[in-house]
């Protein structure tokens, strides 16, 4: 099927994950085991299973997945409110980010079902019958679904996220047309969820040098500003094997998008300015 | 502060282990085996034509090997391999070009690439089929 927008569900599924061994390049400390059973409240009618990933840094234990049974008469529509209801009626030591729960904090980024989605914009019914909850993939894991954004906000900081002019400030604003404007659609609105970074294979064998989609979507957002006047140096920054040139292409990030925006595109945009200006 | 978060390494969660494949990282996978599927291919085309070039009797054993049940599996997957190369790096220099990368165009042209790969192969291996004198 051709999937139009990023927020569509597949309708069907011919492989849930890739081929590959569980454990397949996985690190002693990270190995999944599995958890135990919370079955659903007494007389509930309409039960929903999900399977979470918890880790406790407390505990000496291994990450495991824990079996929730969610009462859907008694939970909002979305996947975060089953997860605020589980908090809530069954297990308190849920833990997961969320804040403004209309999917423009960015913060309950998870892995829900194999894709990287926001939990607050996913709905429950569109869910698979036995529902995965992970953290974001390729993650640094603080506690269940918590996972470390230090290394991706680094990332972000490296291509310098603000205005850089050389000519002095004008007295009132910065003035910009409506057409220099409209460049910018499609690239500001980004809500830095990090879903496409993580669903990125190329981050996830490159992370440590890979800039990853939303930086990159950033940085194509400064370099393409009017207003913004140190182009040549943004471009400089990115003149590495690695920073920018790891990107090939695989566009998991434009198909996981909770915004709907394009980080593909941005990056082939930079790719061309990077050979434009050596005409 | 508990003395075991402190000296044990935070775990990393998975990725390929749990990710959905996807039309997107699916092709792009499949491009670079059947790259790699390519190369060996084409080594096996300069051993094939050393074989013809040596003689009829290394060219009939080559022939041998390569009418045999394997060998005619082989020719067929290296015949897709080579065709769903060819698709997929079209769709490459068309991104490359800057054209294609709203979603709806990246999944339409990602299954034009599956069926075009497929419908090539088999028109090559029914027209070879026919051929046969």
């Amino acid at each position: 099927m051709i999937i139009r927008s990023s927020n569509q569900v597949p309708r069907a599924t011919l492989l849930k994950r890739f081929p590959l061994p569980r454990g397949f390049g996985v690190g002693a400390e990270s190995r999944i085991e599995r958890g135990r059973n919370w079955p659903a409240p007494y007389g509930a009618k309409r039960i929903k299973t999900f399977e979470i990933y918890r880790y406790d840094p407390d505990t000496r234990r291994n990450p495991h997945i824990d079996r929730f049974e969610v009462d859907l008469d008694d939970c909002g529509p979305m996947v975060l409110d089953a997860l605020i209801w589980i908090k809530d009626k069954v297990d308190s030591t849920l833990t997961f980010r969320r804040s403004c729960r209309e999917g423009v904090c960015g913060s309950c980024a998870m892995n829900i079902d194999g894709t990287n989605w926001l939990a607050c914009t996913r709905f429950i019914s569109d869910t698979a019958t036995l529902a995965s909850i992970y953290p974001l993939a390729n993650m640094q894991i603080v506690k269940d679904l918590v996972a470390d954004l230090t290394h991706v906000y680094a990332q972000y900081e490296m291509i310098e996220p603000w205005l850089q002019s050389k000519t002095p400030e004008p007295e009132k604003e910065r003035l910009q047309s409506a057409d220099e404007r409209r460049k910018l659609d499609g690239y500001y609105e980004c809500i830095l969820c990090f879903c496409c970074t993580s669903g990125c294979p190329s981050h996830w064998w490159n992370g440590d040098r890979f800039l990853g989609p939303a930086a990159l979507l950033q940085a194509w957002r400064w370099l393409t500003d009017s207003r913004d006047e140190a182009k040549g140096e943004r471009l400089d920054n990115l003149e590495d094997p690695f920073r920018l040139y790891r990107c090939h292409t695989i566009l998991n990030c434009t198909r996981t998008c909770p915004k709907g925006l394009n980080p593909g595109k941005a990056i082939a945009q930079i790719k061309r300015e990077m050979i434009a200006r050596r005409r | 502060m508990s003395n075991s978060s402190v000296q044990r390494n935070r775990p990393q969660s998975p990725n390929i282990q749990i990710y959905r494949p996807q039309l997107t990282s699916v092709l792009s996978i499949a491009n670079r085996i059947s790259g790699v599927a390519v190369s060996f291919a084409a080594l096996g085309l300069v051993a094939w034509l050393i074989a013809a070039a040596a003689g009829p009797r290394s060219y009939a054993a080559v022939q041998n090997t390569l009418s045999s049940a394997i060998g005619q599996v082989v020719l067929f997957a290296m015949t897709f391999a080579f065709f769903f190369h060819l698709c997929a790096g079209i769709r490459h220099l068309a991104w490359d070009a800057g054209y294609g990368f709203e979603l709806r165009t990246i999944y339409a042209s990602g299954w034009l690439v599956v069926v075009a790969s497929v419908l090539l192969t088999v028109v090559t291996w029914v027209a070879a089929l026919l051929m046969r004198a």
